[in-house]
């Protein structure tokens, strides 16, 4: 029977099927980092068991760390928590990239980067986003911390079988469109519970022409219309990008991984349960408005009137009103980071907008790069020297202002285009309100003080 | 785990979709490394601002909590779970949950059942009108039951069973270990390891 691709990924994982309960699934990489896990641990301490296979474990801090100064977390509570990770790490014999280390960064961006991430293979972490490592053609998606602890102890998974969805995208993308915008694009047209119980396929002209960085921005924000996991078939973008990385095969093994990984695609008669198709040609650059990523409109446009309380609470919550131009919205601050955004290529994007030019006498501008790697990477081609010379701050790796759970975060009421993943209240701190956009969107935003077409300025 | 068959007692109508992870418990409480003591924190941000409908006399001490489509959508952060079971919340009504989150309410130990929206609004309706109403959310039975009315509710089998007897998932999934081994012993020798 002609297969998906989610399928052929989730057979080949298949330990043990039984009628009526879930498939146990097997896991080849576990990602690890210091928020989610320390239940878990503790979990396998009291019942005196140990991790299964350390060697298919990674651990990274990359939520609570502070991204300037040294190493030392600002609260007690977050040292604690980054602390008792180090030392789960030591105790059970799990690679660590603890702060300060070169190869430190968020869960999500270091996986791809170390050629961790590969395809074929069946990654979990505790974080939504883990939908990113999808990108490889991975069966990829977030866990629980109890799930997390079944894992640690068994490196299986039980799993109840989920739905196919095809999101095909064709077509050129306009000049000042992302696949940030493809993805927003999306959300704002199936809102943000239409992938519940999918595995999602994005494929399409579209999704062949992005680089690996756009296919993981694509990929991490599956979690935002609902799916449990987002994936591209690999292709010799993917084999180009994980040839040569550390972890990645070498010699003979990698000639057996490319055949095994040539064959890792929906036969064409397979079948979705359901079908979305986008026309590239007809995007534009998009922000969001309200206070979920479905409340998302081309920049080009105004602030629409509510459909629902929803919408109404959003509105009230953003401090907006319908039928205000997106370019008369002034902003306070600018983030651009989040395991989205804040690749090298993300990082480029942005730099060639602000090349020459300041940011906004009131803006305050931050760029966080998503891994020490990719800071040192920018750093070796110059782009820190083009961010602080506009006026950013040039901060160091981790996961920041996305959710603000180090000093990084908004002051109540203030406005911020930002190029993460949530635009939920409070998300990058008590009151704050998010704009959610791409790289260069943000870029402008940050010189301009407000929102603005990114074609503008190219 | 403590077997969980059925819970009993009021309900708390919280009538709003798409309630996120982020404010059932916010990020800033995501810092303790224990499974407990989420409680006060949750929905915290709402609560701050004054008149939150879950702390209102008349709904403190509910045992059942009512919501609207797609709730727990979000982060995958199980601490939200805790919050709501902390603070007393032993069961959850919605016509949708987000996947991750469902998952993490019966890993806890929390009845997360699905009920068609015009069923929901019944009972939302009867929460804000007589909030001394109790109904029974009855996992064995696979009802939700009140006064005059039973409604029946589909829920994954298996996880069904792993409450009701109270079972420990990770000793069942041990009892694998020659499949797990098998399995093991066919991987790829180009998997991977992080060494
Ligand atoms: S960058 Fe944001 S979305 Fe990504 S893992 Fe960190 S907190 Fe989560």
């Amino acid at each position: 029977m002609p297969k998906t691709l989610a399928q052929k990924l989730w057979d080949a994982h298949v330990v043990r099927s039984t009628p009526d309960e879930p498939d146990l699934l097997y896991v080849d990489l576990h990602l690890v980092h210091e928020v989610t896990s320390p239940q878990a641990f503790e979990g396998l301490r009291l019942a005196g068991r140990h991790v299964r296979r350390p060697d298919l474990t990674v651990a990274t801090m990359d939520h609570n760390v502070p991204t300037r100064g040294g190493v030392r977390a600002a609260d007690d509570l977050s040292r604690k928590q980054m602390e008792v990770l180090a030392e789960n790490c030591r105790r059970e014999g799990i690679p660590l990239h603890q702060i300060g280390s070169r190869r430190q960064g968020i869960v999500h961006v270091i996986g791809p980067e170390l050629g961790l991430t590969q395809p074929g293979m069946l990654i979990v972490c505790g974080d939504s986003h883990t939908s990113t490592h999808g990108a490889f053609g991975a069966l990829a998606f977030g866990i629980g911390t109890s799930e997390v602890e079944m894992v640690l102890a068994t490196q299986c998974l039980p799993q109840n079988r989920l739905r196919d969805l095809a999101v095909t995208v064709d077509g050129e993308l306009p000049l000042g469109v992302t696949a940030k915008d493809v993805v927003l694009g999306l959300i704002g047209r199936t809102g943000i519970s239409q992938g519940q119980g999918h595995l999602v396929e994005y494929r399409g002209s579209t999704i062949r022409g992005l680089s690996m960085e756009g296919r993981m921005t694509v990929c991490n924000m599956s979690i935002e219309w609902g799916a449990k996991a987002g994936m591209v078939a690999p292709d010799d973008t993917t084999f180009k990008y994980v040839e040569g990385r550390p972890h990645a095969p070498k010699g003979e093994e990698w000639e057996a991984a490319l055949d095994h990984w040539r064959s890792l695609r929906s036969d064409p008669e397979a079948v979705f349960d359901q079908e979305i198709s986008i026309d590239a040609g007809r995007l534009e650059p998009h922000v969001t408005w309200g206070t979920n990523p479905g409340q998302v409109a081309p920049v080009t446009g105004r602030v629409p009137s509510p459909h629902s309380d929803t919408d109404e609470r959003a509105l009230r919550y953003m401090d907006l009103k319908p039928g205000t131009p997106f370019a008369d919205i002034a902003i306070d601050r600018v983030f651009i980071g989040s395991c989205t955004n804040a690749r090298l290529e993300d990082l480029r994007a942005a730099a060639r907008v602000i090349a020459g030019k300041h940011v906004h006498s009131k803006v305050r501008a931050m760029v966080v790069p998503g891994s020490t790697s990719v800071k040192k990477a920018a750093e070796d081609e110059g782009l820190d020297a083009v961010f602080k010379a506009a006026g950013f701050e040039w901060r160091n790796a981790g996961c920041s202002m996305c959710l603000g759970m180090n000093p990084d975060i908004l002051a109540p009421g203030e406005r911020c285009a930002s190029t993460s993943n949530r635009n939920f209240e409070g998300r990058q701190g008590s009151g704050g309100r998010t704009h959610l956009m791409s790289p260069p969107m943000a870029a402008a935003a940050a010189i301009t003080g407000h929102l603005i077409d990114v074609r503008e300025l190219l | 785990m403590e077997p969980v068959a059925r819970v009993s007692g009021r309900m708390a109508p919280l009538d709003r979709a798409d309630v996120d992870t982020d404010q059932i418990i916010p990020k800033q409480f995501l810092k303790r490394i224990e499974r407990t003591g989420f409680g006060p924190f949750l929905f915290y941000d709402w609560r701050a601002n004054g008149d939150f409908v879950l702390d209102r006399p008349e709904h403190k001490g509910a045992a059942v909590l009512l919501t609207g489509e797609n709730f727990g959508c979000g982060s995958s952060r199980e601490h939200a779970a805790w919050a709501i079971r902390d603070a007393g919340y032993h069961a959850i009504v919605a016509p949708s949950f987000a996947d991750i989150f469902v998952a993490n309410c019966f890993k806890t130990g929390i009845l997360a059942v699905t009920l068609p929206p015009r069923q929901v609004r019944h009972l939302i309706d009867l929460a804000t009108e007589d909030p001394a109403t109790e109904v029974t959310v009855d996992l064995e039975a696979q009802q939700v039951r009140g006064d005059g009315f039973t409604y029946r509710f589909e829920v994954d089998a298996f996880a069904r069973e792993m409450l009701l007897n109270g079972l420990d998932e990770i000793t069942l999934v041990e009892r694998q270990a020659s499949a797990i081994e098998a399995f093991e012993a066919q991987r790829s020798e180009y998997f991977p390891t992080v060494r």
